[in-house]
């Protein structure tokens, strides 16, 4: 991996126009996520620094830092969860991320499902909400994640592991273009967490953009084209993965 | 000629409704968290009340319907609490908001939810009710069909807005009956005055003014709720 050092005051930016106004190629991708001056801030703590970055369609991204570093707060932004500060945010073009939800898949650290339902019947419940062309089926997401459709058992009674499968499930089912992943190897053996890896690997196959957050870099090296890190609320380094 | 018809690309407003509500009734029939606790605390209500009171004495028919609407409005705050701390235990709020449907059929959904539920309660409620305090309609008995429900509505309505706006607030179950009470008041006391009438057949509301005023609450606070709960959905 090569990696690039800057200083913390410095954004980093790989905007498609240059400031010297040469238009930018005509081959080049719309950005999937373009960030221009984000702040967040939380009464006077800042989360987010005036970050400047743009996400590239069918790149996986991989967020490193430390707890309280701006990761998960970021993908919230992302997400359109969480409202800036400070800043805008361009999702595939010219969207915000509000009018963009349907394109966006989130898996936090929470399942996002219901205890009291099966996994079938989170993920039917959730397809219902979405057009019906743009959804796979809930079994078809299930078993993509190596979840058995016909496990009887309710989400609460799931390990921390399957949890987590079904969490996938249910943000895969939409079949979104941009995939945020809130540390999506926590809780899980390194077996599981292996194949986790494994899925979004092939996940990452049709052009779909994949932004994840971890703590643990060695596991999401394989799969990783940028890996990021960030420092109080900035990022302070990009690396460029050398994938096999 | 046989013409197929294709499925509706985007789910319809009232099957989004449909959707969230069926979700919610599996909920509960697999929990029965809401259920439980309110029948007890209703209970517990109108028998404390009935010891309290002489069920024989004219007065007793005086206080029946303040006593239903209490033990009603004070059993219903646990459920209402309830509703929407099932979609914030695991962050599922977080995704319903990302959905592309529309939201306010999910504010919609658990407002008919909570209404089941309460009607249930209600409806356990009403022959123990009427037996501890000894009660038959000496006005028009029919009304309470139409009175009950225009009150309970309100209720559920009102409550499931203000719990969804209090929802990130750390003390929420302590602050929901904070906001709620008040904000209620007019319907309670429509409510109230409409069963006493009924019950004790005084004839003091010949135009029904009591339940014209319950009926524009309904459509007053539901129409408000539904345009700002999108707001609140959002709000941090």
């Amino acid at each position: 991996m090569t990696e690039t050092e800057h200083g913390p005051s410095q954004p980093l930016s790989q905007p498609p126009s240059t400031s010297s106004g040469q238009l930018p190629p005509l081959s080049a991708p719309t950005p999937v996520a373009q960030l221009d001056d984000l702040s967040r801030l939380f009464g006077s703590f800042a989360a987010l620094r005036r970050i400047q970055y743009t996400f590239l369609p069918g790149k996986c991204y991989v967020l490193l830092g430390e707890n309280g570093a701006g990761k998960s707060t970021l993908l919230r932004i992302l997400a359109g969860l969480l409202p800036p500060s400070h800043g805008t945010i361009t999702l595939f073009g010219s969207f915000t991320p509000a009018q963009a939800c349907g394109r966006i898949g989130y898996m936090s650290h929470a399942p996002m499902l219901y205890d009291e339902l099966t996994g079938v019947e989170n993920l039917a419940y959730f397809a219902a909400l979405y057009p019906r062309s743009q959804t796979l089926s809930p079994e078809l997401a299930l078993q993509q994640v190596g979840l058995d459709p016909a496990l009887p058992r309710k989400v609460g009674q799931y390990s921390q592991g399957m949890r987590q499968r079904a969490s996938l499930a249910r943000v895969l089912m939409a079949q979104p273009d941009l995939l945020l992943l809130d540390e999506p190897f926590s809780n899980m053996d390194i077996q599981s967490a292996h194949q986790m890896v494994a899925l979004l690997d092939k996940l990452r196959q049709p052009g779909r953009t994949v932004v994840l957050t971890t703590h643990q870099r060695e596991l999401a090296l394989p799969i990783a084209d940028c890996m990021l890190t960030l420092h109080a609320g900035q990022i302070v380094s990009e690396g460029s993965a050398h994938r096999s | 000629m046989a013409v197929a018809i294709a499925p509706p690309e985007e789910p319809g407003w009232f099957h989004l409704v449909g959707i969230h509500l069926r979700k919610d009734l599996r909920i509960e029939w697999r929990s029965r968290e809401a259920i439980h606790s309110m029948i007890f605390f209703a209970l517990l209500v109108v028998v404390l009340f009935s010891m309290a009171f002489d069920p024989t004495a004219a007065a007793s028919r005086e206080i029946a319907g303040g006593v239903l609407c209490v033990a009603t409005l004070f059993a219903s705050v646990s459920a209402l609490n309830q509703a929407w701390s099932r979609e914030i235990r695991h962050d599922v709020l977080d995704a319903l908001r990302m959905t592309p449907a529309d939201r306010s059929a999910i504010f919609v959904a658990k407002v008919l939810a909570n209404f089941l539920f309460v009607t249930v309660v209600q409806a356990l409620l009403a022959p123990v009710f009427f037996i501890f305090y000894n009660l038959r309609p000496l006005g028009n008995g029919w009304l309470l069909l139409a009175i009950v429900p225009l009150g309970t509505w309100a209720l559920v309505a009102n409550g499931t807005f203000f719990a969804a706006l209090s929802i990130r607030s750390r003390n929420r179950e302590l602050l929901l009956p904070l906001i709620l009470f008040p904000i209620f008041l007019p319907a309670l006391l429509a409510m109230v005055l409409a069963v006493k009438t009924i019950l004790t057949g005084d004839g003091s509301d010949p135009h029904l003014l009591w339940l014209k005023m319950l009926a524009g609450y309904d459509i007053i606070f539901m129409t408000v709720s539904l345009l700002l709960f999108d707001t609140v959905l959002h709000a941090e």
